[in-house]
Parts: structure tokens; C-alpha cells; sequence
């Protein structure tokens, strides 16, 4: 079936859309952006992380090292050498895939929770490695100069600009995410998921699947970085290799339904939702990560394949409609 | 025979193998020549199942060689083996469980042998799963087939691929007497397209019957080889393996 024909796309993009024109249509346009761009940057993050949980069957703590050093390498290019947006934003990426290409071929020969471990180890190894890193500011990271918002039209603009970049970077992941989904190489990592060793008697040549695909998972999350710092106009370790905010992005996967192109969309819509909800109660605000991991618990528990997933077992004939 | 004029399909080269103290296998060696049958038989342990390891590169022989059609394949990923052509169903069914029935044999057809893109692989699938006789559970989860349509699937994963060579093991074990009737003559079916066949079995009269010859495995030492008949005949695997003389003649007659 040709992609465009798929029902499924347009449902995703149409989810997609809808969260990037809330603000122009919101009375608090300022506000609502913000608010969009935090529902839009989890959904970025969970839809790269499900190419590699949801579709291989990787579990990645870790993956928000991608995040961090994509970030990292954009800022520096943005504050030191006054590089375009989209060329930080780009080469952020690129040294994303790259490390996740090298640390692939080391860490994708171990399953289950070794990888699992592995991938945590080299998030905490990484925002070591920064702090001691005397070119990208150390334990103090960096600043963007004021200035270099100027030449977006000044801050606010830069602001707008951060955001809708952030919006197109978004819809192009789901529609990756889609087409790897429906291609072979995507059925490939599908069966990897299921059984590596039978996939390889099929012929999978699962070293290579497992590289692209953690790379392809590593890419995105790494231009999101440098959007994400270019508008928040500083860097630093913590925030850049945020151990939460990787297990934060596994909940949104598995509360969408991983393995599909739908869920960590909704998913993510879903959680930031409640997330905003519970940062302003009273009772809540201190102990909204605590909500997270009992969330997490409960999906596991009690269903397993995510919204997306229960709705699909549940309704056969929606399988048509959610991919 | 037909084999002696060309090339044998396969050719295993004195193939030997041991994990720690037990040896698997030792010095095995035969030709399968293109277009037969040839059963494996031999008791629990006797080194079948790892010899189609060996075979398509699950682990590597520790001496030996296996040459498919001619090219040295020792030691090969099992990746690289299945692109030549060879293809096996497991002893223990492997179904992709979360992928339906059409997509796992459609993952067979376009990662196996012929490499299809995916329209063309689901078309391969399609033909597959009627020819097997799986079609109408095609949008099935594999998870939810029994264990028969499992067997089925295994098979049909495997034939999609189009491969020159299948590997089955024991695509039998678990079926009843029903079942077993209708997969011989699916068996049958692909040696007829012009498969060559390597199978490994327990029922013995389904294997008697369809092999076209026998080899009989021991403790990983090859002691008989030759046609069902002469097999079931020979001393040595009636001592080995079927301990009693009359159970040769009950498997002979099952049928």
C-alpha cells in the first residue's frame, strides 16, 4: 500500500498538526507556545525512541545522551562560531548519529537489561565526560551571547523560530517513524524484536539493523537538543544529560504503545498534559516524577501494549486506522 | 543416481563439533546430491539438531567444511547463509508472535534467498500461505496459531525465502496422525517443485516414507547410511537405535 493511502499517517500527522496550531488559534499565544513546544519536543523524543524500543525491541535508559551532545555541539556552533540555526541544528543530529554509530556497534551485541545498563552507564559517562570538557564550558556549561538572537528579529522572534522549527522537526520524525514502520528494514527490526536468533535464520542481518536503527534513534533526539538550547539560551550537564528525563520519554512510549507510530504521539500529549496538571497542584508538584514511575508501573502491569496497543486488541477494526 | 553425474547440492566435509567434554559431532561427512530427500535420524542427543547448526552458521564446526552449491560456507552468519539459499524451520517453533501470519512469512520472503521488496514479497507470501494451507489465518497474530498451523508456519517462513535447500527439523513432532498425512505430502510437494530436502525426524514411518535416503546419527558419529530400507535393515542402528529388532519392522509397516 502506497504510505499517503494509509489512513493511519494522516491520523498521526493530523495529531501532530493539531498540537503545532494550538498556539496561533489560543488567545495566550506566548503561553500556549511554550506549553506546545514542551508536548511537541516529548513528542519528537518518544517517536526517535520507539524506532529503537518499540520497534527492535532495545530498551535505551540512556537515550537522552543523544539529546545532550547534540545539543551541545549545536550550541557551541550557535554561541562560538555564530553558525546558522539549521546548520547547528543539523550538525547536532549528525554528531548524534555518529556517536550512536560508534557506540552502536560496542553495546548492540548485548540484550535485554545488559543493554539496558549499558546505555545508562554511557549517559552518566557522557555528562562526566562534559563536565570536564574545558571547550564546551566545563561544570558551567555555556550562555548564548544576547546577540545572536538578533539576527532572528530579536529574542521573542527567535522564540517563534525555535518553535516552529521544532513543530517541522516533529512531523518529520512521524513521518519517519511511519515509513520505517511500513518498510522492510522496519519489518526487519520488528522481527528483531521478536526473535533476534530467528530473524538472523531468516536472513536479517541484525548487527547492521540494530546500528541504523539506533542511529536513525539517535539522529533526531540530537537536533531536537540544539532547538531545545538555542531557545532556552543556555547549556549546561544537568539539564543536557537529564537521566528523568530519558525514563520520562520510556513512559510516554509505553503509555502511547510502543511499536506503534500513534502511540508515543498520544502518549506524550497525554503526559505532558497530566505532567502540566500536577506541576501546579499543591499536593502533587514535589512528587510528580513519583506519578511517573507509578504510571509506569500500572501500564506494565495492566496494559502492556499502551493505549494504542489495548485499543487495537480491543477494536479489530481500528487496526486499519492506528499504526 | 543422479548425483553422481554434477555437483551434490551440499557436501558436508568431516564436520566436527563438541561443547566441552561431549562430542557432538564427529567427522560427519556426506553428500546430498540435488532435487532428494535425505532424512537424519538418530536418538535423543545424537548431534542432528547441531548439525544443522553447523550447517546454517547458528555456530561455527570446529573442523570440517560445508560447501552449499559449491561455495566453502564454513563458519558463515546465519545472515549470510540464508541469502544463498538455504533455509531451515526450527525444532522448536519460532514465530514472530506479535507480527501476523502474513507478516512473518512476508520477513521470509524478503529477507530470505531472493531478497524481494515488500509488494513482491507479500505476493511470494500469499501463494505460500495457501500452498501450506494457512491462508485464511494469514491476519492472524502468530502468537495465537496451535501448534499445528505453528509447524505450518515455520514452514511456510522458510519455503518463502525459495530457497534451493530446507532445512526441517522435525516438522512433524507434536501432529496428529492427520496432521502428519497432510504435512508429508507438503513435504513431498516441495521436492517436487525441485527443493532438496535435509530433514530431521522422529516419526519413523513418515520419514521412511519420504526419504529418499537415510543417514543415522550415533553419540555424533555418522554409523549408517543408505536407502530407508537398507537403514531399517542394518545391524548397527537397530543395536544403537531402535534397541529392538521388531520395533524395525513396526516402523517399516506403520504406514
Amino acid at each position: 500500500m502506497k504510505p499517503w493511502r494509509n489512513p493511519g499517517l494522516w491520523l498521526v500527522l493530523a495529531l501532530t498538526v493539531a498540537i503545532s496550531v494550538w498556539p496561533a488559534l489560543a488567545s495566550n499565544k506566548a503561553y500556549t507556545r511554550e506549553v506546545s513546544f514542551t508536548i511537541l519536543k516529548a513528542v519528537a523524543l518518544a517517536s526517535s525512541l520507539n524506532i529503537l524500543l518499540g520497534y527492535t525491541g532495545y530498551v535505551s535508559f540512556g537515550h537522552i545522551v543523544f539529546y545532550g551532545m547534540g545539543g551541545y555541539v549545536g550550541f557551541y556552533l550557535l554561541d562560538v562560531h555564530n553558525a546558522p540555526l539549521y546548520v547547528a541544528v543539523l550538525a547536532g543530529g549528525l554528531a548524534s548519529g555518529l556517536i550512536a554509530f560508534l557506540l552502536g556497534r560496542a553495546i548492540l551485541r548485548l540484550r535485554g537489561a545488559y543493554f539496558a545498563l549499558a546505555t545508562i552507564g554511557i549517559n552518566e559517562a557522557a555528562r562526566a565526560f562534559i563536565k570536564n570538557f574545558d571547550l564546551f564550558g566545563g561544570p558551567i556549561g555555556m550562555s548564548l551571547n544576547f546577540n545572536v538572537y538578533k539576527s532572528y528579529g530579536g529574542p521573542n522572534q527567535a522564540l517563534w523560530i525555535a518553535f516552529i522549527s521544532m513543530a517541522a522537526l516533529t512531523l518529520v520524525i512521524t513521518v519517519v517513524s511511519f515509513l520505517v514502520k511500513t518498510s522492510r528494514f522496519g519489518l526487519g527490526l520488528m522481527a528483531i524484536r521478536e526473535n533476534e536468533d530467528a530473524a538472523e535464520v531468516m536472513g536479517v542481518v541484525a548487527p547492521s539493523s540494530k546500528t541504523w536503527a539506533y542511529v536513525l534513534s539517535a539522529i533526531f533526539p540530537g537536533m531536537v537538543g540544539v532547538l531545545f538550547f538555542f531557545k532556552n539560551g543556555n547549556i549546561e550537564p544537568p539539564d543536557a544529560f537529564n537521566l528523568h528525563q530519558s525514563i520520562e520519554t520510556i513512559v510516554m512510549v509505553m503509555l502511547g504503545g510502543y511499536g506503534t507510530v500513534l502511540g508515543p504521539v498520544l502518549g506524550s500529549a497525554i503526559y505532558q498534559r497530566l505532567r502540566g496538571l500536577l506541576l501546579v497542584s499543591p499536593l502533587f508538584k514535589n512528587i510528580q516524577l513519583a506519578v511517573a514511575g507509578v504510571l509506569l508501573l500500572i501500564i506494565i502491569l495492566f496494559m502492556p501494549a499502551g493505549v494504542v496497543g489495548w485499543l487495537r486488541s480491543r477494536f479489530g477494526a481500528l487496526r486499519r486506522v492506528l499504526e | 543416481m543422479t548425483g553422481q553425474a554434477q555437483t551434490p547440492i551440499l557436501q558436508i566435509q568431516a564436520v566436527s563439533k563438541h561443547f566441552g567434554g561431549l562430542q557432538a559431532l564427529s567427522n560427519v561427512t556426506f553428500d546430498l546430491p540435488e532435487g532428494q530427500i535425505l532424512g537424519l535420524i538418530g536418538p535423543n542427543g545424537a548431534g542432528k539438531t547441531t548439525l544443522f547448526n553447523c550447517i546454517n552458521g547458528i555456530y561455527p564446526p570446529e573442523q570440517g567444511h560445508v560447501i552449499f552449491r559449491g561455495r566453502d560456507i564454513t563458519g558463515w552468519k546465519p545472515y549470510r547463509v540464508a541469502r544463498t539459499g538455504l533455509a531451515r524451520t526450527h525444532q522448536i517453533v519460532q514465530p514472530l508472535n506479535e507480527l501476523t501470519v502474513l507478516q512473518n512469512v512476508i520477513a521470509g520472503a524478503s529477507f530470505g534467498h531472493e531478497h524481494h521488496p515488500l509488494s513482491q514479497a507479500r505476493e511470494i507470501a500469499d501463494q505460500v500461505l495457501t500452498f501450506v494451507g494457512l491462508a485464511e489465518r494469514r491476519d492472524a497474530l502468530a502468537a495465537k496459531l496451535n501448534v499445528a498451523q505453528k509447524k505450518r508456519l515455520e514452514l511456510a517462513r522458510a519455503l518463502a525465502a525459495r530457497p534451493y535447500l530446507l532445512l526441517l527439523d522435525e516438522v512433524l513432532a507434536g501432529l496428529n496422525p492427520t496432521e502428519i498425512a497432510e504435512m508429508v505430502d507438503v513435504v513431498r510437494a516441495i521436492r517436487d517443485q525441485g527443493v532438496t530436502i535435509l530433514i530431521i525426524e522422529h516419526v519413523m514411518h513418515a520419514l521412511m516414507n519420504v526419504s529418499d535416503r537415510v543417514i543415522v546419527l550415533d553419540y555424533g558419529e555418522q554409523i549408517a547410511e543408505g536407502s530407508p530400507d537398507e537403514v531399517a535393515n542394518d545391524p548397527k542402528v537397530i543395536e544403537a537405535y531402535l534397541g529392538d529388532p521388531k520395533l524395525a519392522q513396526q516402523m517399516m509397516l506403520a504406514e
